[in-house]
């Protein structure tokens, strides 16, 4: 008889609220009549992820120490809670965004992706040895690539869904690749077991240990929309179904950052000196390649792509800075980044319900006076991103750059500091084009007039905007305990 | 003490946030800002009379840890000159918006939300003990000001924006890096902490940020756009208190914290300064429109102003924080009047202007009396202040001295033009006789602003001599000039 380990059911608990509302989301896309699957679906996304959100915080409160379960196979610690509890609330926020859509083929199979896909980031970041690395990856991107292609009546979504897949899935078959070699160098695939075997065995420095560690870098950025690897991002953020992509820029670059950090700084502590300075360039190259090609985008969902890029390379620093302070910024900065994603998105969702046409920055204009709330959300959301007070994002990027300064990285600094000033540009061009140009002045053709008056109000869209805005604007005020918070579970990290 | 200063920044936010949050009417929303606007005048004299100018130092101030792992708190109060640039704010953004209410902006809620919110940052970046507080204030300042240009600004407002913002935030970017590399070598990012720092690279983050934002020649690409294409009154605002605020930053934090940098660069600024003087001196003589004139002779004022701070002596500091306040009042008086002339005649330029004097004697009392305090007649408050700049200046080497001179008599010369060719001379094309005098509501717009210049005529030591009050504490910031020298 096979003897099976002793299963901490509490620090799986995240999981199994999503896996259990997915499965009842899927049973009523079967089960109920047409008219009701949308609600009922919604409801069990909303109460997955409220639950997942709740037992990831109490999980939180209640590991004190990190603990391996599950057979050494899963880590229960701070960390990845905190992380879960980011995803949960992304994956809450972007319900709400996606309930006043106009889908109704395949709904209820939407929700119940969605919280499948939930359930797997949070199984992917307490991962704590390669095996459930893999397992957890790919159990959150093939949800994924289906939400990705799940609209069939929007234009663009069946070749987003097929890009990501098959991009995703070479990426996914590097890290399998570096997982491949490391275990092949060292004999080991938990984490910490595999520090312990390099310095056990002297092995730093090679050869394949580097090649295996190069690879999973690699397959982790393409997660991360890190570039070089970033090619796919601005079709498939421009493709998928707009709330999708929202959750995409939230939680997807939020669990493959932490996991870079967990994974590097647990397992390879040892080649710090290689990967720090990998991150660094792959860092610089995300901030170049994501603020310069975003200048030239009209689409604002392109643009909003690329913006993701360069947010990688933003959160990418304090990861390369190797230091507690930087996890911890990391840590802070993925909180408001997440709810400026979310909310951003969430505005281009409404503009599209009203227009049925792609948002531009062309068929923006005006939107600031006709929609207050979403203007003024729109408007804080863009100052967010270019790292303005009264924003999180401001100080998520002084967190950042003080990491890498922290490091001896000056000139680190410098490069931050002029690629916020670069991005600047396009980001107050959204808000140029939604206050300081009247629609009359573009001369708009047939594309842009509301047809048929205002549109339906969409409170539960609203609510989100107002929530992500909440967060936005609460985390430049309540730094204090969201650091503590951060910092304690920056802890459980070996610093 | 120190919540008299913290409510003289959350008045404004906190009425900003009133007018944003209900639906109230135009009329209404420009009310609440008024209220807001004289309840701010009225915490600054209550806090003109707590305040003990014997003492000098830090006073009124309040602290509260903001995020403790790298030392950042919330830190504010004032020393002697910081508590005159507040009063300038809260008066300059009283007659700004005064004269918006009687304009009658569009978009009321939005715009007198952003007239408070940009008051609040104003008196937050004059009061920020805090290197990031005062980061935050001085970011705060922008945003406002880059929607208040760009949806109610003239024809070529977008183009003003874009170049305004990008030249302001790169300048600020550089100090942001600056502040982090300052404050984490120093283990703070207390202002009050005393250290000081030798490093050039660090200073000239922080000067960059300063000098576009004044601006000092080079750097004024972005001024004659935004002040042409502004509405008047956020002209007014730019060119009365945000400049202010980069001298105040110079002040604060370049000289005080930099001692040894300040020491090498300061010919190089000095230089900079002078030919700003000249130059601006120069472009407002030829200038063909009145906010031109106004926006040029900023550039000049700045120059000399400059002058006055990196004498780094009592008299030249001293000099520079009144003609800080002279010039304030005195340029936001004449935006707000060349609003007025170019609401009546539909433009600011010469060539169409003129005669406006005939049968329209209050017009024309305020605007003489203006200009004449702008050419610095002896006599006048901007005389005073120009007077102690040159006799600090003069200590450092005579040349400065001679440029200021000058450039004293360039200003008498575009002063005499503007006033001569908006008033005197046959009535332009663009003056007809309906054209009104003056009205009630500009008058106590711009009238409060002239007081306060007679004011200072009358008794220029009221700032002069209590700016930086002799403290023993080494915290002060005159004792720090001292070891500056």
């Amino acid at each position: 008889m096979i003897k099976t380990p002793h299963v901490d059911w509490f620090a799986l608990a995240p999981e199994l609220f999503l896996l259990g509302a997915a499965g009842v989301a899927l049973m009523a896309a079967v089960l109920l009549p047409r008219r009701i699957r949308r609600d009922v679906g919604a409801l069990a996304a909303t109460a997955g992820f409220t639950g997942a959100f709740v037992y990831a915080i109490l999980i939180y409160v209640h590991t004190p120490e990190v603990q391996s379960v599950i057979a050494d196979s899963v880590r229960r610690d701070r960390f990845g809670a905190l992380a879960q509890v980011i995803v949960c609330g992304a994956g809450l926020l972007t319900v709400g965004v996606a309930f006043g859509g106009r889908m109704r083929e395949h709904i209820a199979e939407f929700y119940a992706l969605l919280a499948a896909a939930g359930a797997g980031m949070c199984f992917f970041v307490t991962a704590n040895n390669l095996m459930t690395l893999f397992l957890g990856l790919e159990w959150f991107s093939i949800s994924l690539y289906i939400l990705c292609a799940i609209d069939r009546e929007l234009e663009g979504s069946l070749e987003a869904g097929l890009k990501y897949l098959i991009i995703g899935g070479f990426g996914s078959a590097v890290l399998l690749f570096g997982s491949a070699l490391v275990y092949g160098a060292t004999g080991e695939i938990a984490f910490n077991k595999i520090a312990d075997a390099i310095s056990a065995q002297h092995l730093t420095g090679d050869a394949l240990l580097v090649a295996g560690l190069a690879m999973l870098i690699v397959g982790l950025g393409f997660k991360a929309s890190a570039a070089p690897f970033h090619q796919w991002t601005p079709d498939v953020y421009e493709g998928a179904p707009t709330p999708v992509t929202g959750f995409m820029a939230a939680a997807t670059k939020t669990v493959a950052l932490v996991v870079t950090l967990r994974i590097l700084r647990t397992a390879f502590p040892q080649e710090a000196h290689l990967w720090t300075i990998a991150l660094a360039v792959i860092a610089c190259a995300s901030l170049a390649i994501g603020n310069l090609a975003a200048l030239a985008q009209r689409s604002v969902k392109r643009m909003l792509a690329y913006s993701s890029i360069s947010h990688a390379g933003f959160m990418l620093i304090p990861i390369a800075s190797d230091n507690a302070l930087g996890a911890r910024a990391l840590l802070y900065y993925l909180i408001p980044y997440s709810a400026l994603s979310i909310g951003a998105f969430a505005v281009v969702a409404a503009r599209e319900r009203e227009l049925a046409a792609p948002v531009t920055l062309d068929n923006l204009a005006g939107m600031g006076w006709e929609r207050p709330l979403l203007g003024v959300a729109m408007c804080t959301f863009m100052f967010g991103f270019a790292g303005l007070p009264p924003t999180g994002g401001f100080v998520g990027k002084f967190y950042a750059f003080s990491a890498a300064y922290e490091h001896g990285w000056t000139w680190l600094v410098i490069v931050g500091v002029v690629a916020t000033a670069v991005s600047l540009y396009y980001y107050l061009a959204v808000i140029r084009a939604m206050y300081m140009r009247p629609a009359t002045e573009l001369q708009l053709g047939a594309a842009a007039p509301v047809a048929g008056g205002a549109p339906p109000r969409d409170a539960m869209l609203q609510a989100s905007v107002v929530l992500s805005l909440a967060v936005v604007v609460g985390s430049f005020i309540a730094v204090e305990p969201l650091i503590h918070v951060a910092k304690l579970a920056a802890e459980s990290l070996p610093f | 003490m120190g919540w008299l200063t913290t409510s003289l920044i959350l008045l404004p936010l906190g009425a900003a946030l009133l007018v944003w949050l209900f639906p109230w009417d135009p009329f209404t929303a420009g009310a609440i800002a008024l209220l807001a606007a004289f309840g701010e005048v009225g915490l600054w004299i209550e806090c003109l009379f707590r305040f003990n100018f014997d003492k000098g130092g830090l006073q009124l101030d309040q602290r509260t840890s903001w995020f403790s792992d790298l030392h950042v708190s919330y830190h504010v109060g004032m020393y002697g000159f910081s508590l005159w640039l507040v009063g300038l704010t809260v008066v300059v953004q009283a007659a700004a918006i005064i004269y918006a209410f009687w304009a009658g902006r569009t978009g009321a809620r939005a715009y007198f939300g952003l007239m408070l919110l940009l008051t609040a940052a104003i008196v937050g970046v004059f009061t920020a003990q805090d290197l990031l507080l005062f980061y935050v204030f001085w970011e705060a300042m922008l945003i406002p000001l880059y929607v208040l240009i760009g949806v109610w600004g003239g024809p070529g407002r977008l183009g003003a924006t874009i170049k305004f913002f990008i030249y302001t935030m790169a300048g600020s970017l550089l100090m942001l890096a600056s502040i982090i590399v300052l404050g984490l070598s120093q283990g703070t990012f207390d202002l009050t902490a005393t250290y000081q720092s030798s490093s050039d690279w660090i200073f000239l983050g922080f000067v960059a940020a300063f000098a576009v934002k004044a601006p000092l020649f080079p750097l004024h690409g972005w001024l004659p756009d935004a002040y042409r294409e502004s509405p008047a009154e956020v002209s007014a605002v730019l060119s009365g208190l945000v400049s202010k605020a980069a001298i105040y930053g110079f002040i604060r934090i370049a000289i005080t914290k930099f001692p040894e940098p300040t020491k090498d660069f300061r010919t190089v600024i000095l230089v900079l300064a002078a030919i700003g003087l000249i130059y601006g001196s120069l472009l407002a003589f030829r200038a063909p429109d009145i906010r031109g004139v106004i926006a040029y002779s900023s550039l000049a004022q700045l120059g000399l102003i400059t002058f006055g701070v990196f004498a780094v002596n009592d008299l030249g500091l001293n000099g520079a924080v009144l003609q800080m306040v002279n010039h304030g009042l005195i340029s936001a008086a004449l935006f707000l009047l060349a609003g007025g002339i170019e609401r009546r005649a539909t433009t600011g330029d010469f060539s169409r202007l003129g005669g406006f004097a005939r049968g329209r004697p209050l017009l024309a009392t305020v605007l003489m009396t203006t200009g004449i305090i702008g050419l610095a007649v002896p006599g006048s408050s901007a005389f005073a202040g120009e007077f102690e700049i040159l006799a600090g200046v003069f200590s450092v080497d005579w040349g400065y001295a001679v440029v200021g001179a000058v450039a004293i008599v360039l200003a008498a010369m575009y002063m005499l033009r503007l006033i001569s060719a908006v008033l005197h001379q046959s009535p332009g094309p663009a003056v007809s006789p309906q054209a009104l005098d003056l009205r009630p509501a500009e008058l106590s717009a711009v009238v409060p602003l002239v007081a306060c210049l007679l004011a200072l005529s009358v008794w220029p030591a009221a700032i002069t001599q209590r700016s930086f009050t002799n403290d023993q504490g080494s915290k002060d910031v005159s004792t720090q000039f001292e070891a500056a020298k």
